[in-house]
């Protein structure tokens, strides 16, 4: 107290600032006794008397949070109830838990194949090859995906008329009024279906033509072929292809023509991977030598043996060379950058003679005159000309007259089948404004896509696993298609509206069933070609109606010259035409040569990206970036993303079919720009100009490192030439290691730092791999995915390099023009400068450089790194080989990821099914039904990896004890060595000596993986073995 | 002794026994039915077993089934002509005998057997059977009363004996009490002092526990050791549904059908043989006998309530789920599947197969399924816990005789092991990825 007076006292008054000092001033006044100058609201929180009244207090609150936070807790040690509900009449064939196998074939108008479909409890969850199928029995990539289209919950459910839905009734209904009255004043319809080759449904559209004559039939493939089936229709009078057989040539060489991809429908992998294998007696083992001209680098290109990047003009010039010096005898002329590549390709043809081949993908009648002609002059062997393929029969330029005479408004109706011009030509919007002027448009389709939106009626069909068929994929060879499960949503064939539009009261089914036994069968069971899926007879041989091939007009391939770049279009492994744009599992699936899933780009080579200002870069957490450039063709610009593609020829850029915004797509697949909107003319090869455009694309790749460094025991490869005429020991040395200054291999007991397992008894599984025979196509990666329910993570999540893929295939370029140039400049690095500076430059791909792909899965180690790491032993090791993963043990901790030297281990970021952030297959219980049930479906925050598809190995061996028999070579399977059709993935049990993959296992060219790790793995690979002329 | 006579004279003079003496006599009186079927001649009983032998499977004496009824068929037919048709039916219908063809129609041309082994004496011992009416039971002579009785006979008793019973008790409490009161009289009357023992002031005993440090400390651990047990266990056991046994929407008996009728597991749960799954059977395996069953005659257990009418009333469920009408023998096509509750579930994560178990390895169903055939309600008898699995894998030996599977193998690990016999696990059956994948 006295304190205080003291201080007032010496009359000091403290303020803090000068307002306070103005006796005057209410606010300040009102501020020494109140905290704020302005009453707080009543209802700040609520008046007294709300809160008195309420009947919730803030302890109520509490107790209710409590107690159903406790009841939560309580109520999940309760198990659920489950209910099982049986079959009332549970049909003869279904087994609960039992697998059943149906033949069938696909026939999308793009993708052709005889397939057996694997289905559990009455529905299809996987497909694969059907290895008995004398022709087209090989499922690619898309075809394997196929199944998971049939779940698409965006598919259409029921008829519609004007948008609104309608029953099948109304639509007979109004459909036949509406036919019956363009018949009767006989205007024009026209009918475009893409290729099918139906016998009984092509009799179907004929007895439908004939009840309305005004209807005129079109075939439309949304990548022409038209080029190839004109030459091949003016020398043997029949619109078809020219088959090839590979595996009978020893010299090959393409021309543009993508063999391993989709070229005249494709399928020719596993004859080209026989002949491209060294087989024979060792010291003469022989293999085919492929020489490859294209522009952009294609999965065959990546394949040959040489390469040479060249501009659709060149490759023009090249063939025509070819014509003079083979066919024409003369001398023919060549620019000089050509001659030495194009004069070997054809040394090797001569040398080989019928055993040579010549193929181009060129879309120029004369250009595949040309290719007919010199292969007849060849006598090709590996050339069937006599009975040909029937899988493109598109035409191009009546399409086009069509499509045209549409827009013009000469024609009065349109009926689509399948196809959807709208999207797929580049006056889409143009020709959807002329369809929805028709008097009458009727569209089938499984989607409610452009074309369908733009028609009147819209048609739902059925998804081909739901579907009869019957095809002829070659002439004689024929195909059955039998649905694998009921139809999910009201959907109707094509052909049976058909039918029943035409008046008739038959179903497809009766049609196929009685057009074969009258004209196809001839006497033999209907119900084993059913079974089988396929039925062959002898064909006529097809002669050539105009033998003459000696006078063909080649100027215009001579004198062809790009000045601008050239944009040439082609379709992706994953994608195709597109049609399952809205396939998580393709979009997913990383393009075997740029390995970016998830977008389509613009490929361009490296000094034209240079000049241009294009680059890709990498952020800081190693994801792809790209810039955009402007692509305009004819006007019409689109903004590309852009990946600098080594191979790439200079002066040209490539871009994909299929990818793009559009109807009937999730949100997530609407991904890429569409490349069809530059497609004019059906030409693939459009002159185009391009200019750098602003922002950056962000990519989602999965592979970040594109060349070995001169490591040359990663992808080990020799030439032929060596391979024949030197010791294992030089071209695949064990590694060695030292101990006590002595070198041991390191495969020798003496290094081991374990104990080794006893494997002699029982099953030893092993994996073989052939580079050689490996094509990088890609079936393995989609079989796997749908085998063991591996999840789609979504663009973001690769970008994070999240992805899930069990099985990977690496695809590697040389730095040098070859892999044996990387590993020479790697050994003669001398120093730490030049180290730093030569391996800086060989993380650089070469312009045209050598390409290696490497499937690399799980390796299952017999010395594994990452079950020693395992805190809780969830990864342990098996007596039969394989390195086991236990999901629910494992806790998380990624350790054995980061030990294992492959990488292969994948770990569950988050909840992969059941939650919308990931809208994908496993988000909705439609796309849940393509799950295979014998393998669980993995929770966040458990790592997992390729199993060796233990649940096939012990299904097998269950097999074989129910019926108490040994297991015979070949019947062991994993998912990958199933689908690979071309041989290069053998599985099988090591201890039984006599198997494919033991002989594989004691072979020359075998080796492992990283091998001076010491991991031993039971996944091996073979030698690539080039058939280059390098010698030692 | 002296309790005996004193019990004995009570029993005497209280009357309650008198009630429940005649009762019970009464009671084990209607167990045993007069014997009536003694009297049964040698040809009803003859017909009866040929009548369960070769037509029950189609008719009943009193009811349309897959046949007529054929409780007095003498009296429709002609001996003569029954000999004929039930020897070779299709004859007759060929032949065009009017009678014949009428019952054809009548049951849309579905073709009677022919019996041809059946001779005429054994086909009028048929008709005997069919014919004969059993005497009413001596039962129904006895007073309405008794039979009131009857229905509610054994409960009734029950609940006398017990309340007797405790009456004994209660008269026991109170005579020692008595006999108490008397000798302290005595004592008091005798002169004896009986003193309550003084009282000595002691700590109480939870006073000296608590000041004894030791004791405190040891009780705390025991404690806390017991508890730890007990949450142990309680956490052990989440997730494990031993002994969980739902209500099923159709009170399916497993006791009856694979205890009483002695019907093979794998009958209805064929599947287990080729696949993973046992399989719940679909319902047209429950009609391959269903549709001649429609009522259940077997034995009844009243205290639960499982009496005739209950297990015929589960039939008709069987029957409305999968459309069966009985009036007309035929499926009306409106079916409704029935949704049972699953009582072994597994988790997602492990793969169970049963055929590798029930045909590969040979093991009874009982082994994991327990006693089935006496299970009332079917309820799930082992733990289906990973150590229980393994327990097995590790005591079970491989049956490997004359499967050619396992010959080499077997032979290579059993020298290698020094062993006659091998145990799954020795096969690999511990290993994670046999059942994790």
């Amino acid at each position: 107290m006295s304190d205080q007076k003291k201080y007032m006292a010496s009359n000091k008054t403290y303020w803090k600032n000068i307002a306070q000092l103005d006796p005057s001033n209410e606010t300040v006044q009102k501020l020494e006794h109140n905290e704020f100058v302005s009453k707080l609201p009543e209802d700040f929180l609520s008046d007294e008397k709300t809160l008195e009244e309420s009947s919730t207090s803030r302890r109520d609150f509490l107790k209710y949070v409590g107690f159903s936070t406790a009841a939560a807790t309580l109520a999940a040690c309760e198990g659920p109830v489950i209910k099982s509900v049986p079959y009332v009449v549970q049909p003869e064939r279904i087994r609960p838990g039992i697998a059943n196998y149906y033949a069938t074939s696909i026939a999308d108008g793009f993708d052709f194949g005889s397939i057996l479909i694997k289905t559990r409890e009455g529905r299809p969850i996987k497909v694969e090859s059907n290895p008995e199928a004398p022709t087209m029995g090989i499922a690619n990539a898309r075809v394997h995906a196929s199944v998971l289209s049939l779940y698409d919950t965006l598919r259409l459910q029921g008829p519609l008329a004007n948008g609104e839905d309608i029953s099948w009734d109304d639509f007979y209904l109004q459909v036949g009024a509406m036919l019956k009255a363009l018949a009767a004043t006989n205007k024009e319809i026209l009918l475009i279906t893409p290729t099918l080759p139906s016998p009984t449904t092509q009799k179907i559209i004929g007895d439908f033509i004939a009840a309305y004559p005004n209807i005129r039939p079109l075939t439309y493939d949304a990548i022409s072929c038209d080029a190839a089936l004109n030459a091949y229709e003016a020398y043997y009078g029949k619109r078809a292809l020219a088959d090839y057989d590979f595996s009978k040539a020893k010299a090959i060489v393409s021309v543009d023509a993508d063999f391993l991809g989709d070229w005249q429908g494709g399928g020719y992998a596993k004859g080209y991977a026989h002949a491209k294998t060294p087989r024979g007696v060792a010291g003469k083992a022989a293999m085919s030598k492929h020489f490859h001209f294209e522009s952009n680098l294609s999965l065959t290109g990546a394949n040959a043996d040489y390469r040479m990047p060249c501009t659709p003009a060149d490759q023009k010039n090249i063939l025509a060379y070819f014509y003079d010096r083979l066919v024409l005898g003369s001398a023919g002329q060549l620019a000089e950058g050509l001659k030495p590549m194009a004069d070997q390709a054809l040394a090797a043809l001569t040398n080989a003679g019928a055993d040579g081949v010549i193929v181009s993908g060129i879309e120029d009648d004369t250009a595949q005159a040309v290719i007919l002609a010199l292969n007849t002059q060849l006598k090709s062997k590996a050339f069937q000309p006599e009975s040909p393929k029937l899988i493109r029969q598109g035409e191009a330029k009546a399409v086009q007259q069509a499509l045209e005479s549409i827009t013009s408004g000469t024609v009065s109706g349109l009926i689509t089948v399948g196809v959807n011009p709208v999207f797929t030509t580049p006056n889409g919007k143009a020709l959807a404004e002329a369809i929805q002027n028709l008097e009458f448009s009727l569209s089938f389709t499984s989607k409610l896509d452009e074309t369908a939106a733009a028609s009147r009626f819209v048609a739902a069909t059925p998804h081909y696993l739901e579907s009869w068929g019957d095809y002829q994929f070659k002439s004689g060879h024929f195909a059955l298609a039998q649905p694998t499960i009921r139809p999910l949503f009201d959907t109707q064939q094509f052909q049976d509206v058909l039918l029943r539009l035409a008046g008739q009261n038959t179903k497809y089914y009766d049609e196929i069933k009685n057009h074969w036994n009258e004209s196809i069968l001839d006497g033999s069971s209907w119900s084993k070609a059913l079974h089988d899926g396929y039925f062959s007879i002898e064909a006529e041989q097809l002669e050539p109606i105009n033998p003459d091939l000696t006078t063909l007009d080649t100027t215009d391939l001579k004198t062809a010259s790009t000045s601008g770049m050239s944009l040439v279009l082609y379709s992706k492994t994953g994608m195709g035409d597109g049609q399952q744009a809205n396939n998580p599992w393709l979009q997913e699936f990383p393009d075997p040569i740029t390995r970016v899933s998830w977008d389509n780009y613009l490929t361009i080579s490296m000094t034209d990206a240079k000049a241009l200002g294009l680059t890709n870069t990498n952020t800081s957490n190693g994801a792809l970036n790209g810039s955009y450039a402007a692509v305009s063709v004819q006007g019409k610009t689109l903004k590309v993303p852009v990946v600098v593609q080594p191979g790439q020829a200079q002066g040209t850029v490539g871009l994909a079919f299929g990818y793009g915004p559009r109807m009937g797509l999730k949100k997530e697949m609407q991904t890429g720009v569409n490349a069809y909107e530059l497609y004019h003319n059906f030409e693939r090869i459009q002159e185009v100009t391009l200019k750098s455009d602003s922002g950056e694309h962000e990519f989602a790749c999965v592979q970040l490192h594109n060349t070995l460094m001169g490591r040359g025991d990663i992808v080990k490869e020799t030439t032929l030439e060596i391979f024949n005429t030197q010791d294992k020991k030089y071209w695949n040395p064990t590694p060695q290691v030292s101990k006590n200054h002595i070198e041991f291999d390191v495969t020798s007991p003496e290094v081991d730092m374990w104990e080794e397992f006893d494997r002699s008894i029982g099953h030893h599984f092993n994996l073989s791999i052939d580079l050689n025979a490996c094509t990088g196509c890609g079936a393995c990666v989609v079989a796997c995915h749908a085998e063991n329910n591996v999840p789609v993570v979504g663009k973001r999540e690769v970008r994070r390099s999240r992805d899930m893929h069990w099985l990977r295939i690496d695809r590697y370029y040389s730095s040098a023009t070859s892999f044996e140039g990387d590993n020479q400049t790697k050994e003669e690095i001398s120093g730490i400068g030049d180290s730093l500076n030569t391996f800086g430059e060989m993380e650089q791909a070469a312009a045209n450089p050598q390409v290696a792909f490497q499937p690399v899965m799980c390796q299952h180690c017999n010395h594994a790194p990452c079950e020693t790491v395992c805190p809780v032993a969830a990864s342990s090791h098996g007596r039969q080989g394989q390195n086991h993963m236990a999901y629910n043990r494992c806790v998380g901790t990624r350790y054995c990821a980061n030990n294992c030297p492959y990488k292969v281990r994948r770990f569950n970021w988050f909840l992969y099914n059941k939650n919308d952030e990931f809208d994908y297959h496993m988000n909705n219980d439609l796309g849940r039904m393509v799950l295979n049930p014998d393998v669980v479906v993995r929770s966040r925050g458990v790592m997992e990896k390729c199993s060796l598809c233990i649940q096939m190995t012990q299904k097998t061996i269950l097999d074989a004890k129910l019926k108490g028999e040994e297991i015979k070579d070949g019947t062991f399977q994993t998912a990958c060595s199933n689908a690979c059709t071309t041989g290069a993935m053998v599985f099988g049990d090591l201890n039984d000596k006599k198997s494919k993959v033991a002989a594989l296992h004691e072979g020359d060219r075998m080796y492992h993986l990283l091998e001076h790790v010491g991991t031993k793995p039971n996944v091996m690979y073979q030698v690539k073995v080039r058939n280059t002329d390098d010698k030692v | 002794m002296d309790f005996i006579k004193h019990l004995f004279q009570l029993y005497k003079s209280k009357d309650q026994f008198k009630f429940v003496l005649p009762a019970l006599i009464l009671s084990i009186g209607f167990l045993f039915p007069s014997g009536a079927f003694a009297q049964e001649d040698a040809a009803v009983q003859a017909g009866k077993k040929l009548f369960n032998a070769n037509c029950a499977a189609c008719h009943k004496l009193n009811k349309r089934a897959v046949g007529p009824a054929l409780q007095g068929v003498s009296a429709k037919y002609d001996r003569e002509w029954l000999y004929s048709w039930i020897k070779n039916s299709t004859a007759m219908v060929k032949s065009g005998d009017a009678q014949a063809v009428a019952i054809y129609e009548e049951y849309n041309g579905s073709v009677m057997t022919s019996f041809p082994q059946l001779s005429n004496e054994d086909i009028d011992n048929i008709i005997a059977y069919t014919d004969y009416t059993p005497p009413a039971p001596v039962a129904a002579a006895a007073t309405a009363g008794a039979v009131a009785t009857q229905s509610a006979g054994s409960s009734l008793s029950n609940t006398i004996i017990i309340g007797a019973l405790a009456l004994v008790f209660l008269i026991l409490i109170i005579m020692l009490f008595l006999v108490q009161k008397t000798l302290l009289r005595i004592a008091a009357a005798s002169g004896v002092d009986i003193q309550p023992e003084p009282k000595i002031k002691r700590t109480p005993i939870w006073v000296s526990f608590a000041q004894n440090q030791f004791l405190i400390i040891v009780t705390v651990v025991l404690l806390l050791l017991s508890s730890a047990y007990f949450v142990y266990g309680y956490f052990m056991q989440v997730g494990v549904d031993q002994g969980y046994m739902p209500v099923q929407p159709i009170h399916y008996s497993h006791k009856i059908h694979a205890g009483a009728n002695q019907i093979e597991c794998k009958y209805c749960h064929s599947s287990a043989r080729v696949s993973k799954h046992s399989g719940i059977p679909s319902l047209n395996v429950c009609m391959n006998c269903h549709r001649n069953i429609a009522e259940y005659n077997g034995e009844e257990d009243l205290e639960n309530g499982y009496t005739k009418d209950f297990y015929t009333k589960e039939i008709k469920k069987l029957y409305a789920a999968v459309g069966w009408d009985e009036t007309n023998q035929s499926y009306t096509g409106e079916t409704q599947p029935v949704k049972w509750v699953r009582i072994h579930n597994l988790p997602d994560f492990v793969y169970f197969n049963h055929a590798q178990h029930v045909e590969v390895g040979e093991i009874a169903c009982q082994k994991c399924h327990g006693p089935v055939e006496e299970m009332e309600i079917m309820y799930q008898y082992s733990p289906l816990t990973m150590g229980w699995c393994i327990n097995c894998h590790r005591e079970t030996n491989v049956k490997v005789e004359s499967n050619e599977y396992y010959a080499k193998i077997h032979e290579a690990l059993s020298k290698k092991y020094g062993v006659e016999k091998l145990t799954v696990a020795q096969m690999g059956g511990l290993e994670c990825g046999k059942c994790h994948y």
